[in-house]
Order: C-alpha cells, then structure tokens, then sequence
C-alpha cells in the first residue's frame, strides 16, 4: 500500500517537473521577435499576447522584462537571465553563453504598463492567492473592455473571498459601460462602496450634461445610484484626509521631538545653548551609514539589522563627542550664554567640514532596510509607510527611556538637583562637573540616536543638522524651558498644527504661519507652554 | 637681519602654498582663469565636481600646450553657498586675479548676484548650469540649457503617447526664481497646447523642506482625476526624501511619472534607487551616452579622479553641467586662438559660432548671437544602478531660445 502511494507520488512529481517544460516549448521564437526591435508597438502586442497565454513560461519572459532581466544577443536571440543561470526566453532551455556581448531589452513606462497588466492577466489563476489578489486589484481600471469574459471565468472559479471582492470591483468598473442599465446601476452601486477615489471620474462622467441638458447617462435609476456612490466616495476620502492629516501631523510631530530631544536636556535642563546640535544629528547619520557600510562589506547576509546595530554605536559615538565637547569647551563658559553660542557654532563648522573632508561634500547612500520599506494601505486608500510608523515607536521609546533615567535612576536625581540648585547640590556632596559632563553626553547620544532616524526619512550630507537645528529650538522654547513633557507636548503640537494647515495653505505659507504663531505665543507667555513651577522657576 | 629675511621668504611661500598657487609657474606667462564655485555649504553638492572638472579640463589644456603659447593657471575661490558672497569673490577675481575668464555659479541667484560685477568690470563668465532663462548678458555665456532645451521638450514627452499620455500636471518646485519662472512658461505651454488651469497644480515647498507626506497625499488625490504627471523642479537633494516618500505610498513610475530637472547622475550617488525606477529626467547630456567622445570624456575624468584621490573615487559619475563645463573651457581655448588675444570684447566676439565636439554625441555650436549653445535634448529614466537609459532623444541640437515665446512681450528681445 504504502509502496504503491510512493509510486504514485513519484508519477505524479514526474508529471509536476515535466509540466512547466512541456508548457514552455509552446512559446513560439517568432512571437517573441519583435522584442528584441526597435518599435514599441510592436512590443505592446507581443506583451498582450504573452499576458493571454499564461504560461509559466511567457510569465517568466514577461518577468524578466519587466525587472531588465531579458537580454538580446548579437545576433537577435533572447536570454533570460534567472537566479540559476541563463535560459533561452522562447524554449526555457538552459543555454551556456556569457552575457557580457548580449545587451538588456530597454523598457520605458508605457511598456512597462503594459506588462502590469498582461502579468496580471497572466496571473489570475497563480496558485499563490496573493498573486491573485495583486493581478486583480492591477485589473480594476476598467479600460479594457475585452477582458469582461477573462474576468468572469476567473471570478466563477474563485474561491479566496478577497480576491473575490476585488474581481467584483475590477468587473464593475467594466460594466459601467455595459448595455443593460440594471448592470450599471448595480455596477455603480459596487464602485461606492470601495470608497476609492480612482473610480471617481467614471461615477462623475455618467452624471454629465451635454449643451442640451442631455444626461450621458440616460437612466434615472443609473445616475441616482451614481449620484449615491459619488457621496460615498467623497465621504470616504474625506474621513481618509482626515485621518491621513493626523497620522502625518504625528509623524512630523515624532521627528521633531528626536530632534529637539537632545536639545531639551542641555539646553532645557543644563541651560547650554548649543548651536553645534544639529552636527550631532549629522554625526548620527554618518555613523548609520558607516555601520551600513560594514554590513554590506562583512556580513551582507544581516543587512536589514544594520539599523538596529546602528543605534547603539551612534550613541557611544555622539555621546564621546559631546562630553569631549563639555569638558574642552563648554564647561569654561557656563553662565556666560553668549561666548557659549559662538563657540558651539564655531565647534558646528569644524564638525561639518571635518565631516566633508573625511566623506566628501556629496550626500552617501542610506538605504532604507527591506522592513521599513512601503507602507501598509488602510481605509482603501491611505497608504502608512513603515518608515513612518518604525519612527513614531522609535521616538516613544526614546522619550520613555529618557524619562525613566531622569527620574528613576541617580544620575538623573542629580541632574535635576543641579538644575534646581548648583550650589546646594555642590555643597552636599553631588560632582557637579562629572553630572555636567554626563548629562550633555546623554544629551549628545540622544541627538544621535535621532540622526539614527533621520537618517531613514532623507538625506544624510554634511549640512542634515542645519535644517533641523532652529526647529529644535523652537520646539524646546514652545515647550517651555526645563520640562521633558513640554517638549513632548510642543513637537506633537507643532507636527500636528503643521500638516492640518498644509493642506490648505501649502508648505511654504505653513512654515511662515507656524513661525508667526510661535512668536505670538511667547510674546504671550514667554516661559513656554509648561512653566517650572517653585522654586527653581528663579 | 637675514634670518628675518628667510623667515619672510618661507611665510611667503607657505602662503602660496596655502593658497594653492604652483610657485613654479611665474605670473608673467601664464593666462589666469578663476573658479567660482561653493565648495562649503548647501551647494558643495553639486558645485564640487564643477570646479574638479574645470581644473581637469584646464590641465589637459596645459598639457597640449595651453592657450597662445601660455599655460592656464586656475584661480580657485570659495563663496561658500552665499549669494553676496559671490559677488565679493567675482570682483575679486576680476581685480585682484585679473583673470580673463570665470567658470562658475550654479544657482539662478548666485548668477543674479554677479552679473553686475561682470558687467561693471566688463568680464567674461560662463554659466554651466540649465536654468530659467529671461535673461541675455553681453558678459556671459550660457553653455547649459534654456528652458525650450530642456523643460518644454521634457512636458511634451510626458503628453506624447509613450511618455504616458499624461492630461493632468503638477508642477512642483522650491520656491525660488528657477522654478517659479519656468513654471510659468510651462503653465503658458500646457494652455497652448489646451490642458486646462484645474488640471495644472502648482505647489512650492521652502528651501531644504523634507517633510512630503502631504504633497504626495496631495499628489494622489489629484492623480485620481486622470493620467497625471509631475514635473519637479525641487532644487538638488530635496528631490531624496520627496522620492522615498513617493515609494512609500506605492505610487510608480509606471502610475505617476516624475520627471525632475534638478536629478543627475551627481545628485543619484547618494540615494537609495530602488524606488526612483522608471522616473524621469531631462538633460542635454547623459553619462550612458554612447559615443566615443563621451567614453574618452568619461576616462579622463575617472582617470583625473584617482590620480588627485578625489572623496570616492572609485565611484565619480559625470553629469550634464560638468559636461557644459568642459565644453566652456575648450570653446573658451578656440575663441582666444582665433582672437590671438585674452581681450574680453574680441574673445566674446570670437566665441560666436565656435564648434566643439561634445560628449552628448554631436558637434555643437555656440550661436551667432545669443550666447547659448545649440544643445540635443535627451530624456532618460532612472535605472536601478543610479544612471539613465536614454528613452527619447531630440532629432540634433536644438536652438536656445532664452527668452520664452511662451510669455508676453518676449518676442522683440530675441538677441543682444
């Protein structure tokens, strides 16, 4: 029995390996011809047809194109390129050729349209149900009114709800333009309920009036069902703005608060106006990129964790630099503010130069690892990128482990003496010096852990820290002077009043309107929005 | 009194040393050209590998033999990204140094900035860089690209069929001068070819903003009314975080195509590609060009980068303003030999009509009169390594027309 099941089993992997083959050699070379030519309609009907065919082996072809996977030979034969080596694009047989004569088939846009849309095509019957979600969600623009019949068969054989639902949506968008009216209104009926703003115009165009006044929908059943849908979707998208406004507003708000956090503490607690933060962001940044760069080069296999490994190291080196800036400079100066800000932006342009000189002046590469690439869609159409949500948690946790260490731990009880009363803490017994010293190294290793992250949203170049350098300020000055939970409260406030304006008065007039209001808002209450309170408010 | 002598002599020599000046070559016979580009600040950027291929270039002169029988010796200044900056360093270049020629300014203000020094002091000054036009000086030449060489062929390439067919535009810039200005021509442009005011939406962003969710938000919401294109005239590396933005919320090339005029090779070294596939940008010079002059443009570059061990040296790209760089010099060189003389007015007088045989695969000519070259149009989209396949070319070299015929009341200022 057991023997006959194995047998079985065997026939049947036999048939499995021998399936794709055989499937393979029905691709005909001189389909594939035009390909490797020069006219780019020629190639649209060579990549329709090999999206009709579905074949592994034509999926494979098209593939290759669309990644620049497919090569031409001197003399007019297709490659493809494949992990495992190099096969013939018409026959899959492995061929024995180098491809250093052969040059890659070029694509531009349109074409690679088209091969979206045959690959989707191609794909509606993929074994893997998420191929199929993604080929039927491609095929929702409801332009190609010859793929009805495709879709229908596809959608009776269908057994994944999800790939069901979004078959309906892409059948719908077809039937708009169908002849019977109850199909349209039922049609159009569907399309409301997505919620998604692509099929607005559609809805809109049956709700056209000619000079006549003549509907281009000419049932009234159709247009109030149209009508109907067009207030779903615009409710819809109005809830998605609104929800996309805050989560953006939280995520600039998060990105000024890694940045201005650093500064809180040697500025807001130590009183240290130091200009030269931002280079301590910048330093971040280059120690991220550092970090990737030993990845790459001795382990590429961990790669993605490079973010990770990057933290502590930026934190270590941010934080040396920055005692070694205490001890050196600042300590001679406190309490005398002034010469304070002209040496630390003395010390801004020595780092940004020493940076420039050891790198170059050009930005280096940071590149996002894979999990913080894209995003996850919510609500339909409201896309959060896993950037964006890794730095919000990223910018919590920061925030949790600085709270806890100034107040739970005896560094930050001695910090808060100090900055309630040198003097008094200096005579029973605190080390002010060593505390000083510590406390602008935590504050320096925090600004680096923020470069960590900015290094993920943009640009990693010498000059990074001066654009972030007059937000911090402003967020530790809105917060209030001296208070943690005010420049918590000032970054989210000032991220979240930031994006709600934006979209109504643009990203310049945002920024002039946020700078007015701040300096309304100090004239109006210059100790910031949480005032210390007793006595070391003096 | 002699070990003061040689303490005087060794300061001086240190000095020009420090300087950069080569006390091997006297001043008497040599020809003095000046460099004017950031090498400090937001433009370094860009700017640096500018004043690296002008000394390239000067060099490879000197090494045929220099100008009328003279070596060229460079006079290189730093202006630091600051506007009046640049105006104190031309004058200083020009009465100072005395030099007959400068290669510099990349940004429209800088420009701005030093024209009046040029003009008082009747020097001579080439612009490598595409920019607003609206502007025709007797004291420059302008060897990148007016906006009927770059911007209009770029728009008309994304409203053909193969550029996508695009019926809606954004149009985005920083805002500054460059990008306001050509944003008008392109909005008198896209009427005239009956796109209409609610399908154009122009939005500007301040210097160095990084923050795009809300344009790209923006940006889908009005790309959901039709076939949509952006065209991006953000200056320089705030291109980076508004591409990662548009990544991250799984807009394509293939769905919105963004074609920048500020994206080159230089500016692609320090981003992540992966997501910029299939973008567009529109240059009158490529590095993927093939042509033979382009390869030997291409070595001798990457040779000169590791012999004065440039930062990655290994990896230098060249782009289309070093390209209009080096063609400034070399038509520079021809029109003092057909003048026989360093004289501002004869040498400007010389440069009409010059050819040189350029990089981008043609022999290009600098136009009789109006100070711009004769330029190919070339759109390229972004492949993954970080450099461009060339996915529409011009059929030869267009004609500048710096002021646009696009904006009323430019129609009689055509020439000097």
């Amino acid at each position: 029995m057991t023997r006959r099941a194995l047998f079985i089993q065997f026939l049947l992997s036999l048939v499995l390996v021998w399936l794709p083959a055989a499937s393979a050699a029905g691709l005909d070379p001189a389909l594939l011809e035009p390909l490797a030519g020069d006219d780019t309609d020629a190639k649209l009907e060579v990549i329709a047809r090999l999206g009709m065919e579905s074949s592994p082996q034509a999926v494979m072809v098209l593939d290759a194109l669309s990644n620049d996977q497919l090569y031409v030979t001197p003399e007019a034969t297709l490659l493809v390129k494949t992990q495992t080596g190099i096969v013939d694009a018409a026959t899959g047989a492995s061929v024995d050729t180098m491809l250093d004569q052969a040059a890659t088939v070029a694509v531009n846009n349109r074409l690679r349209r088209a091969i979206g849309a045959a690959l989707s095509v191609a794909r509606l019957y993929a074994p893997d149900p998420a191929h199929r979600l993604a080929a039927a969600r491609g095929l929702q623009r409801g332009t190609d009114a010859a793929l009805l019949p495709t879709l229908e068969k596809a959608l009776a054989g269908e057994k994944n709800v999800e790939v069901q639902a979004a078959l309906t949506i892409a059948i719908a968008a077809l039937q708009l333009k169908s002849d019977r009216p109850l199909l349209r209104a039922q049609a159009a009926r569907t399309l409301g309920k997505t919620g998604n703003a692509a099929f607005r115009p559609m809805l809109q165009g049956l709700l056209q009036q000619d000079a006549q006044g003549i509907y281009a929908e000419s049932d009234a059943d159709v247009r109030a069902a149209a009508a109907t849908a067009l207030h779903r979707i615009e409710r819809h998208v109005k809830a998605v703005e609104w929800v996309g406004n805050l989560f953006y507003g939280v995520s600039l708000g998060s990105v000024l608060l890694l940045a201005a956090l650093g500064l809180a503490i040697t500025f807001g607690l130590m009183g240290v106006i130091n200009m030269a933060h931002g280079e301590l962001l910048m330093i971040g940044a280059y120690v991220t990129y550092a970090v990737q760069a030993l990845f790459r080069s001795w382990i590429p296999q961990w790669l993605d964790a490079y973010v990770i490994a990057a933290m502590p190291v930026a934190f270590v080196v941010t934080a040396l630099i920055g005692m070694a800036l205490e001890r050196t400079v600042i300590r001679w100066l406190y309490g005398r503010p002034l010469e304070t800000l002209l040496a630390t932006w003395g010390i801004s342009l020595m780092l940004m130069q020493a940076v420039r000189t050891l790198f170059g002046a050009q930005n280096v590469e940071v590149s996002n690892p894979s999990w913080m690439s894209g995003g996850i869609t919510v609500l339909g159409s409201l896309v959060l990128s896993y950037n964006r949500v890794a730095i919000i948690v990223f910018a919590m946790l920061v925030v949790l482990l600085v709270w806890a260490l100034l107040n739970h731990t005896r560094l930050g009880l001695f910090v808060r003496a100090i900055t309630q009363n040198r003097r008094m803490a200096d005579c029973v017994g605190v080390l002010t010096g060593r505390v000083d010293m510590l406390a602008f190294g935590l504050g320096a290793g925090i600004a680096g852990l923020a470069g960590v992250a900015l290094s993920q949203l943009g640009n990693v170049g010498p000059d990074l820290g001066r654009n972030y350098i007059v937000d911090s300020f402003m967020v530790v000055v809105l917060g209030g002077v001296g208070q943690l939970a005010g420049t918590v409260v000032a970054a989210l406030g000032l991220g979240a009043v930031t994006k709600f304006l934006e979209p109504y008065s643009g990203a310049v007039m945002a920024k002039i309107a946020i700078l007015v209001l701040i300096v309304l808002f100090v004239q109006k209450r210059p100790q910031g929005l949480f005032a210390p309170r007793g006595r070391s408010a003096e | 009194m002699k070990r003061r002598l040689v303490l005087k002599q060794l300061t001086a020599a240190s000095v020009l040393a420090i300087a950069g000046w080569t006390p091997v070559v006297l001043a008497a016979d040599t020809i003095k050209i000046g460099i004017l580009h950031s090498l400090s600040g937001t433009m370094a950027i860009s700017e640096t590998s500018l004043k690296d291929v002008a000394l390239m270039a000067i060099e490879e002169i000197n090494a045929q033999g220099g100008v009328l029988g003279k070596q060229l010796e460079p006079v290189v200044v730093d202006p630091a990204s600051n506007w009046p900056l640049f105006a104190e360093k031309a004058r200083q270049l020009l009465t100072q140094d005395k030099v007959s020629a400068v290669f510099g300014c990349w940004t429209s203000v800088s420009r701005k900035s030093v024209l009046p020094v040029f003009k008082e002091l009747n020097g001579l000054l080439f612009y490598p860089v595409q920019y607003e036009g609206e502007e025709l000086e007797k004291n420059v030449f302008y060897t990148g690209a007016a906006p009927n060489q770059q911007a209009i062929p770029a728009v008309e390439y994304l409203m053909s069929e193969d550029g996508g067919g695009a019926k809606r535009f954004v149009l985005l810039g920083t805002d500054y001068v460059y990008p306001r200005t050509t944003n008008k021509i392109l909005r008198a442009f896209l009427h005239s070819k009956g796109v209409k005011d609610e399908d154009i939406q122009e939005v500007y962003t301040p210097f160095g903003h990084s923050d795009y969710q809300t344009i790209v938000a923006d940006i889908k919401r009005f790309s959901s009314g039709g076939r949509t294109a952006v065209v991006s005239t953000i200056n320089g590396d705030s291109n980076v975080p508004f591409y990662k933005e548009l990544g991250n919320a799984g807009l394509k090339a293939t769905d919105v195509p963004v074609v920048a005029f500020s994206v080159g090779e230089e500016e692609l070294r320090g981003v992540d590609t992966k997501p910029l596939v299939g973008h567009l940008a529109a240059w009158n010079y490529f590095e993927s060009i093939k042509s033979p002059v382009n390869a030997a443009f291409i070595d001798k570059w990457k040779a000169y980068a590791k012999a004065k061990n440039l930062p990655n040296a290994d990896t230098v790209v060249t782009n289309d303003p070093m390209e209009a760089t080096y063609i400034g010099i070399h038509m520079w060189k021809q029109a003092v030999e057909k003048a026989g003389t360093t004289d501002v007015d004869r040498v400007i007088n010389a440069m009409a009509g010059q050819t040189f045989d350029a990089p981008d695969g043609f022999k290009i000519e600098m136009d009789k009169t109006n100070h711009h070259l004769h330029k190919p149009v070339y759109i390229g989209e972004i492949k993954a390594d970080g450099q461009f396949s060339i996915v529409w070319k011009s059929k030869g070299p267009i004609r500048a027309q710096p002021w646009s015929p696009y904006i009323p009341g430019n129609e009689d200022k055509q020439t000097l």
